[in-house]
């Protein structure tokens, strides 16, 4: 009779690595190159989302998409989110960097920082639209402060909207840069500290002359994660005003594209359009942040 | 220690074959779901069961699928009650989704969709019988149905709406009363200085667009028959024509009112954050002048006024001739062809439309029940002017189209995309005027209708 444990350790290793790696392997392709797959497929279609026939149609979704310039001029709304990402980025390595050292209730910051991470983004998004009405709680704060002047209209004016959600998303999104920071400046080892104690040296140059390139390929990742989000903006314009009023933005519009119009083979296609943008803003980040070394 | 190893590695196993024959029994059925198809227009229709005799021979479990989430554990189950008392076999189940329209979407591309459900209004007509039963010959079913033409295919009646709505203004006559309004307004004009008074005489917001909500916006577009003043035009004269968003067009004149009410600033202060849960409260109480609905509305709002009698419905201003408020289906009920009940869920169809009491009381519309009598609040307006019709249906093979056309052309009519789009411009927060939107959509329309007409 077959024993699992006749084999040989070896085999046993490796009967058992590839079990357990079949499984997220297995989940991997059903529910992320399945589905990829199918809506390269579907870009090639000008299928409905339910209908049973599937009409061929070429490359006349792609042609629809790139000559028509309505669908691009979304982009420059990602611009705001990608602007906020800086701002994101230096709060977070600000916070991250102070944390990294003896500070009292260390661990309750850290925990005030992390927290809107593990919120739902639906739940933030109806949180920031209470935060973001008039009398709401933004409103009453600068009230409170005396500066009830400055008291705006923030998701009705068209020039302020797309900061006040940009706003919304740096709040929802900063926890997670943080904790990646926070990571990487703990492995710096303390005997460094020391020494450049010793040598004088206050916390500014510390910063600038040890977390700094210590932790300079995690600031990369992280801008082209930032990036990539910043061109893939959704849950929180969607959930917040639904794309209205001057902030959709090209996942929005892909989604009502497909949902909203039934054109599920023009929004696959743009969908891989986005995909093959964003694979291009990675790749080129890559190549000139390589150069520069 | 090596036990625990085999157990997991079991385990494991088990797993991965689960996933592969979930993906394979999804297979089969989606075969299942083809080779339906090919009959499913030729299938004759299930026999309506005509007496008792006949009641107690239906048995089996059927799942019934509503949006309806508030009664689905109350007065659903009341029903369900009741229907066994006549049909004692029959074990009725129920499931209410939030947001129908787009789950119930996703749930019909595998065959587990229940057994009677509502037919989803965003699939194409020609695509229903793909996922419906057929009910009956249209024929034979209109001649007991209002509605029932809406969702027919080939002389195929697929359901059978749940009530009839009829669409227009609702108002607080207190309101009305306060500003020195004396009668209902009739054209945009008078309308349009009504709203005015209401804001220079009382506190309250002459007319609520719930622009934040988005899927309100899209009530205007049902009072498109009452601008026009005729049942054609909706589904015959629209589709024979290039130019439905130019002046003198019922599009035009429509949506004009939405316009000009926003930049006179006779609508909300904030629109952006505007609350639909808290705005039926206050157009109950008077906080609010008019709202653009549908009668499935006027329940809602009146459970919550103080004096229900304030809530008063009024037809859309037209400058037509005469004044016609469209009768439309809710959403249709239908049997799933999927279903192996079908005798069962054709009996909840027939029993929930005619013995249940719905469509009048929940449904707080009007009967589909050809003969039925009008509601109360609409008694004023009998021996008036005002008529109430149908839409004529479109043009035998030109079903449809009219849909058709409008998301070829990535207009939305029944979306809230460019009503959001006139109130903006008229707020100020975009360059363009009323002219430069209806320009563009008429420029979409024409092109899309080229396209959908070449076919």
């Amino acid at each position: 009779m077959f024993k699992f444990s006749n084999l040989s350790y070896k085999n046993q290793r490796i009967a058992i690595i590839f079990l357990f790696s079949l499984v997220p392997i297995v989940l991997l392709l059903t529910f992320a190159y399945y589905p990829v797959i199918n809506m390269f497929r579907y870009s090639f279609t000008s299928w409905n989302g339910l209908s049973k026939n599937m009409e061929y149609i070429g490359f006349e979704n792609y042609k629809t998409i790139f000559t028509n310039p309505e669908y691009f001029s979304v982009f420059k709304v990602s611009l705001y989110y990608f602007f906020t990402t800086f701002i994101q980025m230096g709060l977070a390595l600000y916070f991250a960097t102070i944390l990294s050292f003896s500070v009292r209730m260390k661990n309750t910051f850290k925990g005030i920082l992390f927290f809107p991470t593990l919120l739902n983004g639906v739940a933030i998004g109806f949180i920031f639209l209470f935060f973001f009405k008039p009398d709401g709680t933004l409103d009453t704060i600068l009230n409170l402060l005396g500066l009830s002047g400055l008291q705006q209209k923030w998701l009705l004016n068209p020039n302020l909207i797309n900061f006040s959600l940009a706003g919304a998303s740096l709040w929802r999104y900063m926890g997670m840069n943080f904790l990646i920071f926070l990571g990487a400046i703990s492995s710096i080892g303390k005997d460094v500290y020391e020494a450049s104690d010793i040598d004088g040296a206050n916390r500014w140059h510390q910063f600038i002359h040890i977390i700094m390139p210590s932790i300079k390929r995690i600031l990369q990742l992280n801008l082209i994660l930032a990036i990539s989000g910043a061109i893939g903006v959704f849950e929180i314009p969607y959930v917040m005003t639904g794309g209205s009023n001057g902030s959709s933005t090209f996942v929005i519009q892909t989604v009502d594209v497909a949902f909203k119009y039934s054109k599920v083979g023009l929004a696959s296609a743009m969908a891989v359009v986005l995909l093959g943008i964003v694979l291009l803003v990675t790749i080129l980040q890559r190549v000139l942040i390589k150069e520069e070394k | 220690m090596k036990k625990g190893k085999t157990i997991v590695s079991l385990m494991a196993l088990t797993l991965v074959a689960g996933l592969f024959s979930g993906c394979s029994s999804n297979n089969n059925t989606n075969n299942e779901a083809s080779k339906n198809t090919g009959n499913g227009g030729t299938t004759e229709a299930t026999a309506t069961p005509a007496d008792d005799t006949a009641a107690k021979d239906i048995k089996g479990n059927i799942t019934v699928i509503t949006q309806r989430t508030d009664i689905v554990d109350t007065v659903f189950k009341e029903y369900a009650a009741k229907f066994n008392e006549k049909y004692p076999d029959v074990k009725v189940s129920f499931e209410a989704l939030a947001t129908y329209e787009d789950q119930i979407k996703i749930r019909m591309s595998t065959s587990d969709y229940g057994d009677v459900l509502l037919l989803p209004t965003s699939i194409a007509i020609k695509d229903i019988p793909d996922f419906f039963e057929p009910l009956g010959k249209l024929e034979d079913l209109s001649k007991q149905y209002t509605g029932v033409e809406e969702r027919a295919v080939n002389g195929m009646a697929y359901g059978i709406p749940m009530t009839i709505n009829f669409n227009g203004v609702i108002y607080n006559k207190q309101v009305f009363k306060d500003a020195g309004i004396t009668e209902v307004p009739r054209t945009p004009e008078q309308f349009s200085t009504a709203l005015q008074s209401i804001k220079d005489k009382t506190k309250a917001v002459p007319l609520y667009t719930n622009y934040a909500a988005g899927w309100t916006l899209t009530q205007w577009e049902a009072d498109l028959a009452t601008v026009a003043g005729n049942r054609d035009y909706v589904n015959i004269g629209q589709v024979a024509s290039d130019d439905n968003y130019v002046p003198g067009q019922p599009h035009y004149e429509l949506y004009k009112v939405l316009y000009d009410a926003a930049q006179k600033g006779l609508i909300e202060e904030d629109p952006t954050t505007s609350d639909w849960e808290s705005s039926k409260a206050d157009l109950a109480n008077g906080k609010i002048g008019t709202m653009v609905l549908g009668s499935w509305a006027i329940g809602q709002i009146k459970g919550l006024a103080a004096n229900p009698d304030d809530v008063g419905f009024m037809p859309f201003p037209t400058n037509a001739e005469k004044v016609l408020v469209p009768l439309a289906g809710d959403y249709n009920l239908g049997v799933s062809i999927h279903s192996k009940n079908k005798e069962a869920a054709r009996a909840w169809v027939d029993w929930f439309i005619n013995e249940s009491g719905y469509p009048t009381t929940e449904g707080g519309g009007m009967s589909p029940v050809i003969g039925a009598e009008l509601p109360e609040i609409l008694k004023q307006y009998e021996g008036t002017e005002v008529t109430f019709d149908t839409l004529a249906a479109a043009k035998a093979g030109e079903e449809g189209w009219s849909d058709e056309i409008d998301k070829q052309a990535e207009i939305g009519a029944w979306q809230p995309d460019f009503k959001k789009r006139i109130i903006e411009a008229a707020i100020g927060n975009r360059k363009e005027s009323y002219d430069d939107i209806m320009k563009d959509l008429n420029d979409k329309w024409k092109a899309a209708r080229a396209k959908v007409t070449a076919q």
